[in-house]
């Protein structure tokens, strides 16, 4: 065997015990939610003792009294939420961090400070202070109010991440294009941009992550069941004297099965790299 | 890194983005922005305009529970055509804080459930208001240890609909018919099980389930006065009975509600300790009785009492018809509503009356429920009641583990909780801070005035413009959203009290913080010890995530790799499931007896480990969990940052006789660096935040030594009287340190927070 044949076993051995490093606490709450009200087996290797997809079931078929798919509803409540929140968190924060990138300003240096200092403290204390600013807004239990929510709080970091970004791409990309008569703005958009395709697929779908799983906020601001989104349902099978960890295990697995379609689906982003853009100026 | 980003804030105010920056950025934002509006601000589905009064109940019961609760108000609606009750079912992590947020601000319910012993704090916080007289025939149908349990400072406070205290599940295939009067029974049948049966389950190390042999040997947990009564004889021998419990294996170790379930339905527990929400856990097909709890032969033959909890409606502040609240309420806690629930939701209800109904006399193991929860005391409401837990059980599980003698583990428990309850400071005259804000105010304004004054600044500023119009929107967004409900949570931490009722007290909670509270620095629980931990907490975390990451995502990234993509999607997976779930799975891997770590050592030879028993473990099995978490994040952004790397200059550099060490060191880590700061800086900042991991893994164990700060602030804002001035001073303690940490790894060379490079303007 030539050498370069056992190196590329070796990293596919490597990558093999990562991925059962991954896999393994996921294959305990699978077999959670296998388990139809019957007890789970083995020690090392889990295993249903009796399979069942009833938890499956009993979740995904949830129906309101109106003949209402409520978790249709609820899932499609958590897409949109999670995309407008990716949307907003890349359209705020994309031209923010080509500034901080691009220009020498004054307070550059301060508002950069600032937005590190915004993930350095601990949330505690904001939640009850932010229902009373939705509530004056008028944006308490609507999903504009929780999406604004959420996309603002993922702007410092996609801020920061994008910065990074641009920071790498090189000035003279956007300054040939410049120099052939585009303004800047045309420059940015049909230039650089493409160029950080992956830094922006990369922080949407932080964006995106961080409103998927969040529940506490989602449930104080949102009342109206039919605003609800995924999480929130997930929850109520994790109730104080009324859980039922199946339900709650088969919802999870269901709730984790669009973000990895979303990965999938945007990981040409995160390989196709520099070779298609800062061509077009 | 943190999935679930608990409580952060962020902003509204869509104005904010028209005027953000130059022309079409503004445009692209503002389009999403305005559209997203459109698109989602369908409103809530309002019900017909009609003339009946709305009564809104709020509840946090589960699915099957629920239902009892539809089928009571339904009947009530049919009686009453004037009022239209809507339930909206809250999950009962978000509970508390919704209705503390939405309460005040009128847009809460008009009544809700929940359990007697939170009403003290809700009442501290304004958010229920007084129930009113109940009519004779009402009075007669309920307890009166219930109806006492619901009256604060002699006023009637909610009415009690359904009660919850463990009972004594057995097994009858395992039982065989043998009397189990007794816990002595159950001890002696430990000989006659094999050793993977154990005689009983029971989740005994947790404070709240202790408390039922506790009582037997005529202990309690806090007098009626809010004192601390956890230690003395009584408690020494509850102790050692229950030592007994473990070194004969009468019960298993480390048990947690989860292996009670667990091994009672599995058919490895021939009786187990549980709540009628056991219930809900077990298949039809299991052949078990229930049972009030046994005696305990030697206490003297007084049988166990568990904690028993009154479920009540209250009617909360702001209500918009007290008297239809009231109606309400008095249904669902009455005769016909409890028939109802108790049949369609099985609630143990509370009602007297409502057992006399053929339905539920014949309802045998509904029956054994309410005569359970008849035998169990009720739990006092003071406001200490919450703060008693996780000091008792710090000392009981010391004591177990053995690592103190049962009086000397005792009375450190009643020491730290004196500690943790000891009166909040005095108020003081805000006199002085306000002057003192008003002069950093004014400090603040001359500075600026100064600053305005300098040409040179002033052409540095209109030379800014361009910039700015990039970067307003942000600015006002973040500004609005993130940055002023931080700033207003940060101003609580100049008050003490308990909820809402809080005094200013200047920076006494920070003193007190920063000196331990007057104990020792170094010692448990000082802000100083807990800082040490949480810095090593986050370094492993990072160090780990970043070369775990960096290292697959460079394997990932070889061009002739195969099934990258395959590999890529399950590599993500600790991302995408909800951490919840799997920071249980983990707890449960790291079981002593039943976990599959454990399992894995002894198969290679190994002795099993008490994870949660020695500090290195404990603390390793968080980090372990963390670092499964958190990995993924990592990999994904090195992932982005790799592909930005021009090919040529690896192709350049292999010309030049580079080996690939080389092309790492020079190439590949110099050019991640730009893209990698970002999330290592941030990804440390959060890790450092991270409480929910040590919440659900470790839980601070063993004796609270894995607690890092953030979980303590939890602490002092949730179970230690709600001390949310404490809490927020602890808060902005984190960010006060992480802020000079900050500017100490800037000075040392990793310009994280610094500004970009420079371009000319623009």
């Amino acid at each position: 065997m030539s050498r370069s044949r056992l190196q590329e076993a070796a990293v596919h051995l490597v990558l093999w015990v990562a991925v059962l490093f991954a896999l393994y606490p996921v294959m305990w709450v699978t077999t959670q939610a296998l388990s139809g009200g019957g007890a789970t087996e083995g020690r090392i290797i889990p295993w249903p003792a009796t399979p069942s997809l009833d938890h499956f079931t009993a979740v995904i078929g949830r129906v309101t009294d109106e003949g209402v798919w409520l978790f249709g509803l609820q899932l499609l409540n958590s897409v949109v939420v999670s995309a407008a929140t990716a949307l907003t968190a890349i359209g705020i924060a994309t031209p923010a961090a080509y500034a901080l990138s691009r220009f020498r300003f004054v307070g550059a240096e301060g508002a950069t400070r600032t937005l590190l200092a915004t993930q350095m403290f601990p949330g505690v204390a904001a939640s009850i202070p932010l229902y009373l600013l939705l509530d004056g807004a008028g944006l308490l239990d609507t999903r504009t109010g929780l999406v604004l929510v959420y996309a603002t709080s993922a702007v410092p970091f996609a801020i920061f991440q994008l910065r990074g970004a641009f920071d790498a791409i090189p000035r003279e990309l956007e300054e040939a294009a410049m120099v052939d008569g585009a303004t800047r703005f045309v420059a940015f958009v049909r230039v650089v941009l493409p160029a950080v395709r992956p830094a922006l697929a990369i922080t949407a779908l932080f964006a995106f992550m961080s409103a998927w799983n969040e529940f506490i906020l989602a449930a104080t601001f949102l009342t109206s069941e039919d605003l609800y989104t995924l999480p929130i349902l997930l929850n109520r099978y994790a109730s104080e004297h009324d859980s039922n960890f199946g339900h709650f295990a088969a919802g999870a697995i269901v709730v984790s099965v669009p973000v990895m379609l979303l990965f999938y689906a945007l990981q040409r982003q995160l390989v196709s790299g520099l070779t298609a853009g800062g061509v077009k100026g | 890194m943190r999935r679930v980003r608990p409580h952060r804030a962020a902003s509204s105010v869509p104005s904010g983005w028209r005027v953000a920056g130059p022309g079409t950025a503004a445009v692209l934002s503002a389009a999403v922005a305005l559209c997203g509006a459109a698109w989602l601000a369908a409103t809530p589905s309002v019900h017909g305009q009609d003339a009946r009064t709305p009564v809104v109940v709020w509840h946090s019961y589960g699915e099957s529970e629920e239902r009892g609760l539809s089928a009571a108000t339904a009947a009530f609606e049919q009686a009453n055509p004037d009022v239209d009750v809507r339930l909206v079912a809250i999950p009962w992590g978000a509970y508390a804080s919704k209705l503390e947020a939405a309460i005040p601000v009128h847009r809460g319910p008009d009544v809700f459930i929940d359990a007697h012993n939170r009403a003290r704090a809700y009442l501290d916080a304004g958010l229920i208001q007084p129930f009113g007289a109940l009519s004779a025939e009402a009075t007669d149908d309920l307890e009166p240890a219930h109806l006492a349990a619901l009256t604060l400072d002699g006023t009637l406070y909610g009415v009690p609909v359904s009660v919850k205290a463990g009972a004594l599940f057995v097994n009858e295939d395992l039982a065989a018919g043998r009397p189990l009067r007794a816990l002595e029974d159950l001890e002696g049948l430990r000989s006659t099980l094999p050793s993977d049966v154990f005689p009983l389950a029971w989740d005994a190390d947790d404070a709240y389930q202790f408390a039922a042999l506790l009582h037997a040997y005529g202990g309690e947990m806090l007098s009626l006065e809010g004192t601390y009564r956890f230690v003395g004889r009584e408690a020494e021998r509850a102790c050692e009975h229950l030592l007994r419990l473990l070194q004969t294996r009468t019960i298993p170790e480390e048990t947690g509600y989860e292996l009670v379930r667990d091994l009672f339905r599995g058919g490895h527990a021939v009786a187990a300790v549980s709540g009628p929400w056991l219930a809900n856990d077990l298949p039809a097909d299991l052949n078990y009785s229930v049972r009030p709890l046994p005696v305990v032969r030697g206490a003297d033959g007084h049988a166990m009492e568990a904690y028993a909890t009154v479920e009540a409606a209250m009617i909360a502040a702001h209500a918009r018809s007290v008297s239809a609240s009231r109606r309400v309420a008095a249904f669902l806690a009455g005769r016909e509503g409890s028939v109802l629930r108790a049949v369609e939701g099985r609630h143990v209800v509370a009602s007297r009356g409502a057992w006399l109904d053929p339905r539920l006399a014949s309802d045998v193991r509904l029956r054994a429920f309410r005569e359970a929860a008849a035998a169990g005391r009720v739990m006092s409401s003071h406001r200490s009641m919450h703060a008693v837990f996780t000091p008792a059980e710090r000392a009981l599980r010391k004591l177990l583990r053995g690592d103190a003698p049962i009086p000397a583990a005792l009375t450190e428990g009643q020491h730290r909780f004196e500690d943790e309850t000891r009166e909040p400071p005095a108020a003081r005259s805000p006199v002085f801070g306000l002057l003192a804000l008003g002069m950093l105010l004014m400090l603040g304004c001359v500075s600026m005035v100064q600053r305005a004054r300098d040409p040179s600044f002033r052409r540095d500023v209109r030379a800014s413009m361009p910039a700015y119009r990039w970067v307003a929107h942000a600015a006002l967004a973040v500004g609005v959203l993130v940055i002023a409900p931080l700033v207003v949570g940060a101003g609580t931490s100049f008050f003490a009290g308990h909820g809402r009722d809080l005094h200013y007290v200047g920076l006494a909670n920070y003193i007190e913080i920063l000196t331990a509270r007057g104990g020792d620095l170094l010692g448990h629980g000082s802000v100083w010890t807990v800082l040490a931990v949480t810095l090593a907490w986050t370094a492993a975390n990072i160090t780990l995530h970043v070369a775990l990451g960096v290292s697959l995502a460079l394997l990932l990234h070889r061009p002739t790799l195969r099934m990258r993509g395959l590999y890529r999607v399950l590599l993500v997976l600790p991302w995408a499931v909800p951490s919840y779930v799997t920071a249980l799975a983990w707890r449960g891997m790291f079981h002593r007896q039943f976990g599959a770590v454990n399992a894995v050592l002894v198969l290679f030879g190994g002795e099993p480990i008490s994870w949660f028993a020695r500090w290195t473990t404990a603390f390793a099995a968080n980090v372990a969990t963390n670092v499964w978490l958190g990995f993924p994040f990592m990999m994904v952004v090195t992932l982005g940052a790799l592909t930005s790397i021009p090919r040529d200059l690896y192709e350049a550099a292999e010309v030049d006789g580079a080996s690939p060490a080389q092309q790492f060191r020079h190439i590949t880590l110099p050019l991640l660096r730009p893209s990698l700061a970002p999330a290592v800086a941030m990804g440390a900042v959060w890790t450092f935040n991270m409480f929910n991991v040590v919440y659900l893994v470790s839980a601070g164990e063993p004796d609270g030594s894995t607690e890092i700060l953030v979980s303590e602030a939890y602490r002092w804002a949730f179970t230690r009287g709600q001390q949310v001035g404490y809490a927020a001073a602890y808060a902005v303690i984190i960010f006060l340190m992480l802020m000079v940490a900050n500017r100490g790894l800037a000075r040392i060379g990793q310009p994280v927070g610094g500004p970009g490079p420079k371009a000319g303007s623009a």
